[in-house]
């Protein structure tokens, strides 16, 4: 094969390029001027759309499949329609990656015909997909992300990664380090603590909340360390953790790393107590509380929705899906649509012949102004920051007398929530 | 009688000069047969005829079945292939026993499928192969009995593996051209049932942007389900077969002897022409891909810009590097640092202000890594840098240096490529970027293979003592080639930092290393071509075809296993490349061409 | 290869010895640093009283425990570079099909009274199975994929290896599943036992005897049988080897065999200790264990051992010992970096492994 020689070539690619990047799609016409960030027209008969992007595949699949559980039963709720016109979702896969939420935000924003997302499951997907969609005006709305790297430090500072248009109905994680520190610091009246977290975004995030939260209570963080996702042998880790006889030892991480600490625990005098180990949402899975050495240990996590129509939601999520809902987070996934449909429903403009016009920068505002949204989980107020949920965390504890998941969610020892301002 | 200068055995026969034929093996048919059917009780247990069955391809076909469908078909064909003729011995007449063998083998591995059929429907395994679920076998769809009860079910994949095994076994009666045009013509229907999200939008972005009307054609191709219509089948068929009849027409020079023959000055044009075409075809291609086809491009193209590195490492020079990500991460992580305003840095400035350091640091981090594997021998430099891919994810990652990188959470707020006050934000543009990055590198790649330093390489590569022997620099050569690796992943990584936006230590895995050194293994070392097609195909299709997503490195390392047993030299090697691997088979070659010649005694 | 350079002469060479000096200069600052390091860091934790004697100890015994793991899987990669100088990259699959067969055998005898009233007898059983399984496993692999490629240029069948490793990866996923695997507690190792004031878990005790009764045995098949005398005639020149009329083929296959069975064992440990198995079990185990053979000696079956226990015992000790003396946070994140580090290092210091190679000629 010949090799090209001459400059002229990427001169004149450069050129296409400039022209390329310069082309602009055409905006949308009709009657009804929309605002500068566009709008969705939706032809009569024709669908309303949703995006969805979660972890549907890979070792976090249970997460995504349970709010897409929860997106799906929001939509038959309703009927399957909204505004007389059939509701559509297209269901992304995040792959709890970066690289996912950049590919699943492109596929959906080729698509002009999307009112809104709801996603993503991990916070990691979140941070490109919140800024593809911005540069679209697209609203997306989570019901599993934590991080406070995506909204604010709930100080009024907005956070890094902070986007206009992104919302959530799940907690930030700043307030469940702080449940999670004042559980231990009050309630256990620990004073030394240890953490160790995996190396993911979250346990990080998670780990440090809380110990942050706990010096400013007053108690002492003896060591702050970390393990990689792969290993197995924990014992050198322990030995650490146990040479500062720590009070409580939280490691908000995953399994079967989480198995590991816990077992092998057991070989350590100073740790052998398990209630002094503290885990957070992650492990409150079936596969975990089984393990006999985790009785005793207490978990922090957002809570369980209570009420009648909460227990409606349960029957109706295991009669279509087969199974009781699986993760914690179904629930954040409904309301988040509910959320959005209300938000649709208040401005979206109809004619006479049945088109609706959605107009986007109306949507975000409307979504920022939400206050006392009835949800499963709560009631709703949206912050300038996207911040919408009603945070409520719950330390369980795993006993004896504690078969399944369901009954070690129900047994509350303590119940955070912040002081609303 | 004269001496034989061939080492036959046997004395010649008294009828004529060569050996009876040797005819199919039918006891080769029965192994190829059961080992056709564990390979469909693999696929069945494992959960991919489920998975692909929810593409659907033709009318009622759909990927699934014919995933089961193929089988047979493969063990038919390859049962009643007629064993290579030896010089010596006559030339089987295609018959009976072809059909014979095909039959046999595709008997067979109905035989197991049925039986392993029999057993899921029997008892429960579901606690043990959790992907074997009721649907296969006892309720609807019933996908490996194609829809029917278990008895008439059983027939049914008895007789039809067995007749499906047959009939590949009489594709060998035909003529080789003949033979070849039905695996064209079922290949082209096939890649245009597969590709259907691809060549819808090609089609109707082209009538977006060019105004031809190309759009109802992909209606007349594709059902609203995905699946092909059966007239577009046809047509595809019909089209794939005459264009095939017509370049492989008799007495039709190949297409290097017509252009050898074309004078100068019209080649120059024809070259211009190509060049001017190809500019246009590429301009317009991210307008009409649309910005999801586009990205799936510019991931490929990521991977390739690494690939080309790698292939100057592995390929050129010989040192096997595993931990190539290294270098990628590098790239990533210094870009990110010295434009994110979010970053420990957090200077912000433009990425072409970003580059020449990118550029310094992964020439550093190229000789960091070479110089404590100089003196290593091929295969602890192996391990040896795969460790250090390692060691650079766990650094990034760290607790210990979250000051600079940011640990677990990364640096976010990468800014874009700008070109002055233009912002390359969408897919598309980034295309553009992207492929004259990737034109830079090849250009880079073909002057370094031809220069000094370039055979100072391969010398390298074939032999490391008599080329040190001969005058060449081993230490200049070896920490030359890692630092120009270095500095191509690099720029891929810079690429892949900007594309994001953000960047995150779980990205630079080694995973990333296998697929970059799988892409240029299975496209062909030290081949351009070869590697542009494999990252093409290994990289972006799994993003096109997510059925494929969870068994992705099962077929990975199928490939691997198969293309170094029978392709070792890539799909589009380079030639030199493919005359070392394949050296017994040329020298074989010409030792019977020169016997031939001779003549017989 | 060139081991030392030869006499230089001319201006080319000239230009040689001007870089060499500044390759070996780097290469010493890097000893250097490294000794110093690893001085401070471990006079820092041993003077801060961070962790008592009965720690330090513990951490040792933990080290000593994990590296026999290492050392049994080691034994397989190192026999089969001995033999082929080629680097069985799945072998780690090979020990993770063991773990995994472990856990199904198990699993079924921990539900018949078989589990409690003779756990030894039970775990024996599960051994064989998981040894068998393993050694069928690796003459597969040999036969399938890795024969055909016998004599051809080394890559190709280094490559081979890593598609033969993922392949039963994700087969293994595939089938039977991507979820952790929990092993059936066995309520006899559970506990440990303390003599001499040192502490050693029940568990770690019945992997270290275990581990080193089948490297003995190892030892012995290779040194004192004929198939061992085989093996290493054709270790040493396997064209001769045929030539004296041994098969070489049949050979062949019993190394795979016997190094598959000792991975399938140390599959089996593996599971009773972490207790845990699942389809990527066996990837990081398999690169420390090719480490731990290579700084042993590659070829070397005493190497393998000695390899194996020091890569572990680095892997326990390292973080503790030095990263935290050097005030490095989270240290054991860092602990393959250590390992790692530790392979660099012997292998600028001493490139031919801590015991010596013991590898077949190089084929013209």
């Amino acid at each position: 094969m010949k090799r090209p020689t001459s400059l002229l070539v990427p001169a004149l690619v450069g050129a296409l390029a400039l022209l390329g990047a310069a082309c602009a799609p055409e905006e949308e016409g009709g009657g009804f001027t929309p605002g500068q960030l566009g709008a969705v027209t939706v032809a009569p008969d024709a669908p309303i759309k949703l995006g969805v992007i979660q972890a549907i595949s890979g070792d976090t699949a249970s997460l995504g499949q349970d709010q897409v559980r929860g997106v799906e039963l929001a939509i038959a709720d309703k009927g399957g329609k909204l505004l007389d016109h059939p509701v559509q979702h297209q269901v992304e896969d995040d792959l709890c990656k970066a690289e996912g939420g950049t590919t699943s935000g492109q596929k959906l924003v080729a698509d002009p015909q999307i009112v809104g997302v709801i996603g993503t499951s991990c916070s990691g997907a979140a941070v490109p997909a919140m800024e593809i969609f911005a540069g679209k005006g697209i609203t997306m709305i989570s019901g599993s992300n934590t991080s406070p790297t995506l909204t604010s430090d709930l100080k009024g500072n907005k956070a890094a990664a902070s986007q206009k248009g992104y919302f959530r109905t799940a907690h930030n994680d700043i307030v469940q380090g702080q449940a999670a520190a004042t559980f231990a610091f009050q309630k256990l009246g620990a004073k030394k603590a240890a953490t160790i977290h995996d190396g993911d975004p979250y346990t990080e995030g998670l780990a440090n909340a809380f110990g942050a939260s706990f010096k400013e209570l007053g108690g002492t963080v003896a060591l702050a360390t970390a393990i990689s996702k792969g290993d197995t042998d924990m014992r050198p880790v322990l030995t650490e953790v146990a040479a500062t006889k720590p009070d409580v030892v939280f490691f908000p991480i995953f399994q079967p790393e989480a198995d590991f600490i816990v077992k092998q625990a057991k070989d350590f005098p100073a740790l052998a107590d398990t209630k002094k180990l503290f885990g957070a949402d992650g492990l409150l899975s079936d596969t975990y509380i089984v393990i006999k050495q985790t009785e005793g240990m207490y978990f922090s996590g957002p809570a369980t929705p209570t009420g009648a129509s909460y227990q409606d939601f349960v029957g109706k999520y295991e009669q279509k899906n087969g199974e009781k809902p699986i993760q914690a987070f179904h629930a954040h996934a409904y309301d988040a649509t509910n959320m959005l449909f209300a938000a649709i429903e208040k401005v979206a403009v109809r004619e006479n012949d049945g088109t609706v016009h959605i107009d986007r920068q109306k949507l975000m505002d409307a979504l920022y102004a939400t206050k006392g949204f009835q949800g499963l989980t709560g009631t709703l107020s949206c912050d300038e920051f996207g911040d919408c949920a009603d945070p409520k965390i719950d330390i369980v504890q795993n006993t004896p007398t504690e078969k399944s998941l369901d009954q070690v969610r129900g047994n509350v020892l303590f119940t955070f929530e912040p002081e609303t301002s | 009688m004269a001496e034989p200068t061939v080492a036959v055995e046997a004395p010649v026969t008294a009828e004529g000069d060569l050996l009876p034929a040797r005819q199919v093996d039918l006891w080769r048919a029965v192994r190829l047969g059961l080992v056709g059917g564990l390979t469909a009780v693999f696929v069945s247990a494992n959960g991919m005829v489920e998975a692909f069955s929810e593409r659907a391809l033709l009318g009622r076909v759909t990927l699934g079945s014919l995933l089961l469908v193929a089988v047979p078909l493969l063990v038919g064909y390859l049962a009643g292939r007629p064993p290579p003729v030896l010089q010596g011995f006559a030339t089987p007449r295609p018959g009976r026993r072809n059909i014979a063998g095909g039959l046999l083998a595709g008997l067979l591995t109905g035989a197991v499928m049925a039986v392993f059929v029999t057993l899921i429907a029997t008892f429960d395994v579901r606690r043990v192969l959790l992907n074997v679920t009721p649907q296969l076998v006892r309720e609807d769809p019933r996908l490996l009995t194609f829809g029917l009860d278990l008895g008439a079910g059983l027939v049914l994949i008895l007789t039809l593996d067995a007749v499906l095994g047959a009939v590949a076994g009489t594709l060998h009666l035909l003529r080789e051209r003949w033979r070849r045009a039905v695996f064209v013509v079922a290949l082209w229907v096939l890649a245009v049932a597969m590709l259907q999200p691809f060549v819808v939008q090609v089609l109707r972005g082209i009538q977006a942007e060019l105004r031809i009307w190309t759009a109802p054609l992909a209606d007349f191709l594709y059902e609203p389900s995905g699946a092909l219509s059966v007239l577009g089948a046809v047509a595809v068929a019909a089209a794939a077969f005459v264009v095939h009849v017509l370049l492989t027409r008799e007495g039709r020079r190949p297409l290097r002897a017509r252009l050898s023959s074309v004078p100068d000055r019209s080649r120059r044009l024809l070259r211009l022409a190509v060049l001017a075409g190809l500019l246009f075809v590429l301009g317009l291609l991210p307008q009409v891909l649309g910005p999801f086809l586009s990205e799936v491009l510019n991931i490929a193209g990521i991977f390739l810009l690494m690939a080309l590195g790698l292939n100057l490492v592995v390929g050129v020079a010989g040192l096997l590097d595993l931990g190539y990500v290294a270098f990628f991460a590098v790239g990533a992580y210094v870009t990110a640092l010295l434009t994110s305003p979010q970053s420990s840095l957090g200077v912000g400035w433009i990425f072409w202000a970003a580059v020449p350091f990118v550029v310094a640091a992964a020439a550093v981090s190229g000789l960091v890594v070479g110089t404590p594997v100089l003196r290593m021998r091929g295969d602890y430099l192996a391990i040896v840098t795969l460790g250090f891919g390692e060691i650079a994810r766990l650094l990034f990652l760290s607790d210990w240096l979250k000051p600079t990188f940011g640990g677990a959470q990364g640096i976010i707020r990468v800014r874009d490529i700008t070109i002055g006050p233009i912002q390359i934000a969408d897919p598309q543009a980034f295309f553009y970027a992207i492929f004259c990055f990737v034109l830079l590198a090849t250009y880079v790649t073909y002057a370094l293979q031809d220069s000094r330093i370039g055979r100072a390489w391969m010398a390298m590569r074939e032999d490391e003592a008599v080329a040190e022997a001969m005058g060449v620099n081993i230490v200049a050569a070896k920490l030359s080639a890692f630092i120009a690796g270095a500095m191509l992943a690099g720029f891929g990584g810079a690429l892949f930092a900007t594309k994001i936006g953000s960047v995150f230590p779980h990205s630079f895995n080694v995973i990333v290393s296998i697929t970059v050194l799988v892409v240029i293994i299975v496209g062909g070392m030290a081949s351009v071509p070869g590697v542009v097609l494999a990252s093409f195909v290994l990289v972006g299709l799994p993003e096109l075809l997510r059925e494929f997503e969870e068994y992705r490195f099962l077929i990975y390392g199928a490939l691997l296993i198969f293309m170094m047993q029978q392709r070792p030299e890539g799909f589009i090697p380079s030639r030199r490349r493919a005359q070392e691997l394949h050296e017994e088979e040329v020298a074989q070659d010409a030792w019977l061409g020169e016997t031939s010649r001779a003549g017989p005694p | 290869m060139a081991k030392s350079s030869p006499e230089p002469r001319g201006p080319i060479a000239a230009r040689r010895t001007f870089q060499l000096p500044i390759v070996d200069g780097f290469l010493w600052l890097v000893r250097i640093a490294a000794v110093l390091l690893l001085v401070v860091g471990a006079f820092n934790s041993l003077t801060s009283a961070r962790l008592s004697g009965q720690q330090w100890r513990d951490l040792v015994g933990f080290g000593i425990a994990q590296g026999s793991i290492y050392a049994l899987i080691a034994l397989g990669y190192t026999m089969v570079y001995g033999i082929l100088r080629f680097i069985n990259f799945a072998h780690g699959e090979v020990f993770m099909i063991g773990a995994m067969t472990g856990y199904y055998v198990s699993d079924g005898l921990s539900r018949t009274p078989l589990w409690e009233a003779q756990p030894f007898l039970s775990l024996f059983l599960v051994l064989i199975c998981c040894m068998t399984v393993s050694a069928l496993v690796a003459l597969l692999l040999e036969r399938v994929a890795y024969r055909p490629l016998r004599g051809l240029p080394r890559l190709l069948p280094f490559i081979t290896a890593i598609g033969a490793s993922f392949f039963l990866q994700y087969a293994v996923a595939t089938l039977f599943g991507t979820s952790v695997k929990a092993y059936p507690p066995v309520s006899a190792l559970s506990g440990a036992f303390t003599f001499l004031g040192f502490r050693i878990l029940k568990v770690h005790l019945l992997v270290i005897v275990a581990a080193l009764l089948m490297m003995a045995g190892l030892y012995l098949y290779v040194e004192k049988t004929k198939a061992g005398r085989a093996i290493r005639a054709v270790a040493e020149d396997p064209e001769i080897a045929r030539l004296m009329g041994l098969s070489v083929d049949r050979t062949i296959a019993r190394v795979f065999a016997v190094g598959g069975a000792l991975a399938g064992a140390a599959g089996l440990l593996f599971g009773l200790v972490f207790q845990n198995v699942h389809f990527l079990s066996g990837f990081l185990p398999g690169i420390k264990a090719f480490t731990a053979a290579v700084l042993g000696g590659i070829g070397n079956i005493p190497g393998a051992v000695v390899g194996g226990l020091l890569v572990g015992s680095v892997e326990s000790l390292g973080p503790s010992l030095v990263l935290v003396g050097l005030g490095i946070p989270s240290a054991h994140q860092l602990k393959d970096v250590v390992a790692f580090l530790v392979l660099v290092l012997v292998l600028i210091f001493r490139p031919t492994g801590l015991l010596g190679e013991r590898v077949s000629e190089e084929r013209a």
